[in-house]
């Protein structure tokens, strides 16, 4: 019987979605779903419900006084000792952050390889130690087939490749794991967060102003700053616009910035580089405001407008200034 | 104070990646060449910590011999040491690479002394494996964490303290010196070279060590396009004339209320 382990992640006391989505996609394989969740600070009865619903059968809940809050060191050796401990046959995470370094971790630890942000998880995956799987490379510009020998196979699946669905499973049975941590990862845990003022970030926007190198300076955005507060969105900029200084590498949408995915993408002078397009196309809907009807941005939107973006900009203001009277 | 940053040299395409005809590799005939943006962040802050406490930087990448110019390139804006380890230019798994660079990294221990900080890109730009900086900072026994945004050392207390980039805002994080980071665009503005730092980059000299591949278990197969999204793109209009159109956009969206 083939079994797998899903690696959870929670997000202040909450299991994440992100470790739905890594139950949703180890369902593609035929066995038994464990899922190892780290620290005691999540309710065990809420969360084996809830990774049940999603197909687990079996929730590990591993507790150690080092695993209070979060630490690269601290959760990628307990995970190397759950591996040691129950054998599964695959080792499953979503590729977030945490998840790609917690499996990193692990690996090291075992030496074993790990394949990151696979774009599925294929049947033979289950049973076969010598598999082949796709994963993104450039942030998702281009797939890699991947050979994969190992007897436990470390994999992540991409972040929103697979979308989470519940089959309204019963709740998980529950037992504890009780690693046997060494002191020193204590020394990269996590001891506190500075946190941003809540509101609408690039990531949760509904709608998204971005400007290129076509805006030209730092003070030219103004017109999508006004534009990003009339409708409750938020200014976002390509690399180019970062380097010259114009805007904080926060606002930078892209492979080395953020990924956005806003009901509507109002990308004005921005080219469309790959490194730029794989963080604006999980967007619903793309306008491209171009003086090129060429550009790569232009020819992958929904909709264009072609002209100068500031003259364009300032007549939509006062169009929706007029509307609303 | 001894600072060691690893960077990859990547190609830099623009609209469209293209693949060679045996599916091996991303065909570079047109294409020039650089380090990830994250490895030019953490190049900039070596030299800023030099700057600031006094020591020396190394800049070292695995790759082909071509990949002198990624070193040069960390020389002119003002690393002090170069080492390549020097492949035949292919695909190398993350497991064989970290093991590379930790024998390199040893060798080097040897000579001069242990680095305090060793800094990579959170992922290589094109391979993305998310793991070398990790399997290396474990072979060597350090801390390491990922996503870094900010660090402030106090070399003198054997220390730094470190910020995470989460949604919303950061984590904090306190290491033990010696520590490896895994760092991101955004920890700082990165200069451009001068022409004094490009002159000099051209004498310096590059350590050459003959990479020993000893290959893990992850291999290439292929690589290949992801499925085409079929284009439906609609003008809206010209110029400031097609204003009414995008705030009608707006409103069939639900977004203007
Ligand atoms: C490894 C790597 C990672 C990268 N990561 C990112 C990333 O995360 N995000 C990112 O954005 N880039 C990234 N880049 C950079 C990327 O390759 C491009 O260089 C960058 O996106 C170009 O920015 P741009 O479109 O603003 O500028 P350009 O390519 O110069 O395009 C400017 C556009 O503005 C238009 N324009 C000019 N004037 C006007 C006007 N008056 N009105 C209307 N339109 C006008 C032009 O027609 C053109 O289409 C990365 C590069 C590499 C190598």
């Amino acid at each position: 019987m083939t079994d797998i382990l899903v690696v959870a992640e929670s997000d202040a006391d909450v299991l994440s979605s992100a470790t739905l989505e890594a139950i949703t996609a180890a369902r593609s394989l035929e066995g038994t779903i464990h899922v190892l969740l780290f620290g005691s600070s999540v309710d065990a009865d809420e969360a084996a419900a809830r990774v049940g619903a999603f197909g687990a059968e079996e929730l590990h809940v591993a507790e150690h006084e080092l695993l209070g809050d979060y630490g690269p060191e601290a959760w990628g050796q307990a995970l190397a000792l759950a591996i040691d401990d129950m054998e599964p046959d695959v080792v499953v995470a979503c590729g977030t952050s945490k998840g790609n370094e917690v499996l990193a971790q692990a690996a090291a630890r075992l030496d074993l390889p790990f394949v990151a942000n696979c774009i599925d998880l294929p049947g033979e995956l289950a049973d076969s130690d010598d598999v082949v799987l796709t994963r993104v490379q450039w942030g998702g510009s281009l797939l890699e087939e991947a050979s994969l020998s190992a007897e436990t196979r470390i994999v992540s699946i991409s972040h929103h490749a697979v979308e989470a669905e519940s089959i309204d499973g019963p709740a998980a049975t529950t037992d504890t794991f009780v690693p046997e941590l060494h002191d020193t990862v204590a020394r990269s845990l996590c001891v506190g967060r500075e946190m941003a003022e809540a509101g609408v970030t690039l990531s949760t926007a509904p709608i998204v102003f971005g400007g290129g190198r076509g805006v030209g300076s730092a003070d030219a955005f103004a017109p999508l700053e006004e534009l990003a507060s009339l409708m409750g969105g938020r200014v976002g900029c390509s690399r180019a616009v970062t380097n010259n200084g114009w805007r904080p590498h926060r606002d930078q949408v892209g492979q080395t910035g953020t990924r956005i995915a806003p009901e509507l993408y109002v990308a004005s002078g921005i080219s469309g580089a790959i490194q730029h397009w794989v963080g604006a196309m999980a967007s619903k809907k793309i306008l491209a405001i171009n003086t090129d009807p060429e550009a790569n941005m232009v020819v992958k939107s929904d909709y264009f407008v072609q002209g100068d973006l500031h003259k364009v900009l300032p007549a939509v203001i006062d169009e929706i200034k007029s509307r609303r009277g | 104070m001894r600072i060691l940053v690893c960077v990859k040299r990547v190609p830099a395409p623009g609209a469209k990646i293209n693949i060679t005809a045996d599916g091996q590799d991303v065909d570079t005939a047109h294409l020039g060449f650089a380090m990830s943006p994250h490895e030019e962040c953490a190049v900039e802050e070596a030299v800023q910590l030099v700057e600031r406490f006094d020591g020396e930087a190394t800049v070292l990448t695995l790759g082909p011999p071509e990949a002198e110019e990624q070193l040069r390139y960390a020389s002119s804006l003002g690393v002090q040491n170069a080492v390549l380890l020097s492949t035949d230019g292919s695909a190398w798994d993350p497991q064989g690479t970290a093991r590379a660079i930790v024998s390199a990294v040893q060798s080097l221990e040897a000579e001069d002394g242990p680095f305090d900080l060793i800094l990579f890109g959170n992922e290589s730009a094109d391979s993305g494996g998310y793991q070398v900086g990790v399997r290396v900072a474990h072979a060597l026994g350090r801390p390491i964490v990922n996503a870094i945004k900010g660090i402030e050392p106090d070399f003198d207390a054997g220390t730094t303290r470190v910020k995470r980039e989460i949604d919303g805002g950061f984590e904090i994080y306190d290491l033990p010196l010696p520590a490896v980071l895994g760092v991101k665009e955004g920890l700082n503005l990165p200069r451009y070279p001068t022409m004094k730092g490009r002159l000099a980059s051209k004498k310096v000299g590059v350590k050459v060590i003959e990479a020993a591949a000893d290959a893990g278990g992850q291999g290439r197969v292929r690589l290949r396009q992801p499925p085409a999204q079929a284009s439906t793109m609609v003008k809206l209009g010209d110029g400031p004339e097609a204003a009414p159109a995008i705030v009608d956009l707006f409103e069939e969206l639900g977004l203007l209320k």
